[in-house]
């Protein structure tokens, strides 16, 4: 992990912010330079919805190292109301509670740390809701 | 474009090493290879590593390997596409001598992993890092995201997940280089320690080193040169996004379809002509989808067919008489060269119990990430 690249992540993994292809209208979270559709290279910022659905989900007991000390946690695929997908934790939850198609809603939430006086990571996970 | 085919094969017994580094089990199956092949020298070598550096922190291998393997100055390129390194190296070195700009190539895969003391991160590596990675989804958690959508929506169940893995412990039984030699019950994999659920760790390929070699040369030299000649007659590579969440349907494997229908293009071959296949299982249900996307069972039904037998030795289409890389192991960048290896043990009659009767026509598939990457090879006796 290094500074400079937690600060270049602040737009998707802080504001939520993607992006929409002027070309064939489809929506990018994170950004990116090309459009794999249409092949455009102009886009228009766009604010990711803060709820969507979850599409599958497991629950991890045997995580990397750097999450020890969570498991079991939930891992989840996500589709934001506007059909974006992404990848990340379900919180706040017990493993029963959670089932394809449920309602979730997006929270910041501190993802990892460079040790005692190194730079906390934050970003997003969802919640039941 | 001119015919090739296999001149040697060698490779050393998948397991922990913990006697070999990184550079001893590279030259040891490539010697293996060499003195099987019987030929004076090599005009270039390809070696697959999903991750020298992660694993064992040594990048720039190709020429480190080429010197310890007393080849100094020989062309030596390291290909990699994470788990389907093995069959990338495999298939530049075909095109190579196909090309005729080289006659006799070794092609190989290694990997070095009990070194590392974190190996589970250095594995997420081949998954996206920033959007995937980094939200706890190991590799086990991410097939298990398509195992919970395939038993979703198609009634796969978590019995039919195991008996892949029983399957496959079955014949690894029967191959004294596959890292666990021994039989499993369908209740001691469900019952084994749950990893990402529904992934028992008997449902997970293990942490293993290990290295395979393979040496290719022009079809009328290896005519001249083996008794029973295995030409490469099909080849396909495709590519699909890197994060399993961006594909629209996470119960396919839309590079494993796309390469196989290549490889089945190139061989003019269907899925009915495939006599014995070797396919990448680094969990239970990367072996369902893969038979379903392969073109031998229908989508959806693949559960129920391997509980039926099918994929036995004595079945329909043999899949993994090797022990796949469930009870083989799985040397990330050794295991799609060793899946070819096996694939012409069969086609040469020399797979010992676990030989499949009459066995002609062979299929490898090899592959990176979740299906991020795949590389099908299709074999023949000529
Ligand atoms: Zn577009």
């Amino acid at each position: 992990m290094s500074s400079p690249k937690i600060w270049r992540q602040r737009i998707e993994r802080y504001r939520l912010l993607g992006q929409k292809c002027k070309g064939c209208g489809k929506v990018y979270f994170p950004k990116r330079l090309v459009c794999p559709e249409c092949g455009g290279r102009d886009f228009g910022e766009e604010s990711m919805p803060e709820t969507g659905k979850i599409v599958t989900y497991t629950t991890v007991y045997v995580g990397p190292k750097f999450m020890e000390n969570d498991t079991p946690y939930v891992v989840a695929i996500i589709e934001f109301a506007n059909g974006v997908r992404v990848t990340t934790q379900v919180v706040d939850v017990s493993p029963e509670e959670v089932s394809a198609g449920k309602e979730v809603k997006f929270v910041f939430r501190k993802l990892k740390d460079e040790g005692k006086t190194g730079v906390i990571v934050y970003g997003y996970k969802a919640q039941l809701v | 474009m001119r015919e090739v085919g296999i001149i040697g094969v060698g490779m050393t017994r998948f397991k922990e090493h913990w006697d070999s580094s990184l550079r001893d089990l590279f030259v040891e199956a490539a010697l293996k290879a060499l003195d099987d092949a019987k030929v004076p020298m090599i005009d270039s070598i390809y070696v697959g590593s999903m991750s020298s550096g992660l694993f064992v922190e040594q990048e720039h291998i190709g020429p480190m390997f080429a010197e310890y393997l007393g080849v100094k100055n020989v062309p030596a390129i390291r290909v990699e596409s994470a788990c389907a390194s093995g069959a990338l190296a495999f298939r530049l070195g075909y095109i190579e001598v196909a090309s005729g700009l080289s006659d006799i190539v070794l092609v190989s895969g290694v990997e070095k992993m009990t070194d590392c003391e974190d190996p589970t991160s250095a594995l997420a590596a081949a998954a996206d890092v920033e959007c995937e990675a980094f939200f706890g989804a190991t590799f086990p958690a991410l097939y298990a995201l398509i195992a919970k959508a395939h038993m979703d929506r198609y009634g796969t169940t978590r019995e039919q997940l195991a008996a892949v893995s029983v399957k496959n412990h079955k014949n690894g039984l029967k191959n004294p280089d596959a890292q666990f030699q021994r039989e499993i019950s369908l209740d001691a994999v469900l019952n084994s320690v749950m990893i990402a659920d529904p992934l028992t760790i008997l449902q997970c390929s293990p942490i293993s080193d290990g290295a395979a070699a393979i040496i290719l040369g022009p079809l009328d030299m290896v005519r001249k040169m083996t008794d029973k000649v295995v030409k490469i007659t099909g080849s396909g590579v495709a590519t699909d996004t890197i994060a399993l969440h961006s594909r629209k349907d996470v119960t396919s494997l839309d590079a494993v379809k796309l390469s196989a229908e290549r490889a089945y293009k190139m061989a003019n071959r269907k899925p009915k002509d495939i006599n014995v296949c070797e396919v990448h299982d680094c969990f239970s249900i990367a072996e369902l989808v893969t038979i379903e996307e392969l073109g031998f069972v229908e989508k959806g039904k693949s559960g129920q067919f391997v509980v039926e037998g099918n994929t036995e030795i004595d079945g329909k289409i043999p899949i993994n008489t090797s022990g796949g890389l469930k009870s083989k192991g799985h040397p990330v960048g050794a295991t799609g060269i060793a899946q070819i290896i096996e694939i012409h043990k069969q086609l040469t009659g020399n797979a010992g119990e676990r030989q499949v009767k009459d066995a002609k026509i062979g299929m490898a598939q090899n592959m990176g990430g979740t299906g991020a990457s795949s590389v099908v090879h299709i074999m023949e006796v000529v």
